[in-house]
């Protein structure tokens, strides 16, 4: 049987809006350019010696030099796991296998769920004490809260954790305020920059970074792990020659080469991007409210990502809302589960305290227009409206 | 839905809603629709075992301007209306 790539015919016409860039960006044109060269360039074993493998070793290596810039590390301390997950799993339960005794795993309570998984996997295989981090109702994690647990029983090796800024609600974290009361405690830091990566300049102060190219327009597949020199970390998976040994496997240099090249051309726009999106989402933030009855905008109204507003519609079902939304041509995400399949609300919205249903997450991405912000402040009012009715809450 | 006012934890409850079962974002949905029942500054209890009731309770209380008095034990959350 062949495969075929077949066009989902579910909704009558194109998407108007597709605003869900935080959980994948489309692919980049010049990350779509690079691949389609790289595919024919770099297929060879870039571990081997005849010709083509010196010609994809040599694309590996400046995609490498590249993304190691670009995230403020170096070309050695820079690997490409198989995606942002394996790369924190990676990276946390690494940072884990370079300690001995008593562990205590401290992330910020609103990691994304790699990052809390990876710290359960360690309470189970380590023993290890995890102690989430609280964080403010704006989802900001307060360094002093790290300090004060860093602080704990002697003899105990810590780790902690920290977004560079929250996925769900797009408030950005203070790393390097946590970075640098985690190295006066002598505890290795992982930060996760999946949400930054491209868009935002790389903070310092890590001992291990992680990134997720399809979120910054590169192609899914490929992750980044940034083991700082020096740090203690040992691989928990079995050995292997490649990428220093840190992810193992053969290296997809293709799709490694695209999404250099993409953080390559999302950075330099960033500077032009950044601002138009901010003011995007800015106009979101402004206008949901005064629009639409009843909702609760979440998240920092300063200290936040370029492309991210997130609100909760009371009374509503966050899936209804998306299911809504999809038909009118948006696409947008929730952080709300009302259905069975999930029974917990996003821990995110759980830590911050606020509103769990009716939640929407609007991400911009690169193709957003201003028209189509506009069509969805438009059309959103009557959308809600006519959910409240059929739900009987109208003016409750 | 009940409206026994021996059906909360303390004495004081004017009334119970009684919401266990219901998935978000109806015990809140409940609440707003029961609450005019009683009298300014008497006390709501609502029952629910939905996870985002925890939350959305007194986030509710906020937007609306009642106080919320806390999960006084689990399960049940005591609402004063204030206007």
């Amino acid at each position: 049987m062949a495969v075929t790539v077949v066009s989902v015919n579910a909704a009558p016409g194109p998407s108007l809006g597709h605003f869900d860039a935080a959980s994948g960006e489309r692919l980049h044109p010049a990350a779509r350019e690079a691949l389609l060269a790289a595919l024919d360039q770099g297929w060879a074993d870039p571990a081997r010696l005849y010709r083509e493998a010196r010609r994809a070793r040599l694309l590996l290596d400046t995609a490498r030099e590249s993304v190691a810039s670009l995230l403020g590390a170096r070309p050695d301390e820079t690997s490409f796991p198989a995606s942002g997950t394996q790369a924190v799993h990676l990276g946390l339960l690494g940072l884990a296998a370079g300690t001995r005794g008593a562990l205590r795993v401290l992330p910020s309570s609103v990691e994304h769920s790699s990052v809390l998984h990876a710290a359960e996997h360690l309470a189970e295989a380590r023993d290890a004490e995890v102690v989430p981090v609280p964080v403010d109702r704006s989802g900001r994690a307060d360094p002093g809260a790290y300090a004060h647990r860093l602080a704990g029983p002697a003899g105990v090796a810590s780790l902690a954790a920290l977004q560079t800024a929250n996925h769900e609600v797009g408030t950005l974290q203070p790393v390097e305020e946590v970075a640098e009361v985690c190295a006066r405690a002598g505890a290795p830091l992982l930060v996760d920059a999946a949400q930054t990566a491209g868009r935002l300049p790389a903070p310092g102060g890590w001992s291990v970074l992680t990134a997720s190219a399809h979120k910054w327009g590169g192609p899914a597949g490929v992750g980044v792990l940034v083991v700082r020199k020096g740090v203690r970390w040992r691989s928990p998976s079995p050995a292997d020659e490649r990428e220093a040994g840190r992810p193992p496997g053969f290296e997809n240099v293709p799709a490694v080469v695209a999404a250099a090249a993409g953080l390559e051309a999302v950075a330099r726009e960033s500077a032009t991007e950044g601002p138009r999106l901010t003011a995007l989402v800015e106009r979101v933030r402004a206008e949901v409210p005064r629009r639409v009855p009843d909702v609760q905008v979440v998240g920092s109204a300063d200290r936040r990502l370029p492309h991210l507003v997130t609100f909760s519609l009371l009374y509503v079902d966050g899936e209804a809302v998306v299911t809504e939304l999809d038909r009118a041509g948006f696409a947008v995400s929730s952080g709300s589960s009302c259905t069975a399949s999930t029974l917990r609300p996003s821990h995110v919205l759980e830590a911050m305290g606020v509103l769990t249903h009716g939640n929407v997450r609007v991400s911009l991405g690169r193709g957003t227009t201003e028209p189509e912000v506009e069509r969805f402040l438009d059309l959103l009012p009557d959308l809600v409206g006519r959910l409240r009715a059929q739900a009987g809450v109208a003016g409750l | 839905m009940s409206g026994d006012p021996a059906g909360g934890r303390r004495p004081d409850v004017a009334l119970t809603v009684d919401a266990l079962g219901l998935r978000c974002p109806q015990p809140v949905i409940e609440l707003a629709r029961r609450i005019s029942a009683v009298p300014v500054g008497a006390v709501v209890a609502v029952l629910a075992d939905d996870e985002a009731a925890r939350l959305d309770v007194p986030a509710w209380c906020e937007m609306r301007g009642h106080t919320y008095l806390g999960e006084v034990a689990p399960t049940a959350f005591h609402v004063r209306r204030d206007h």
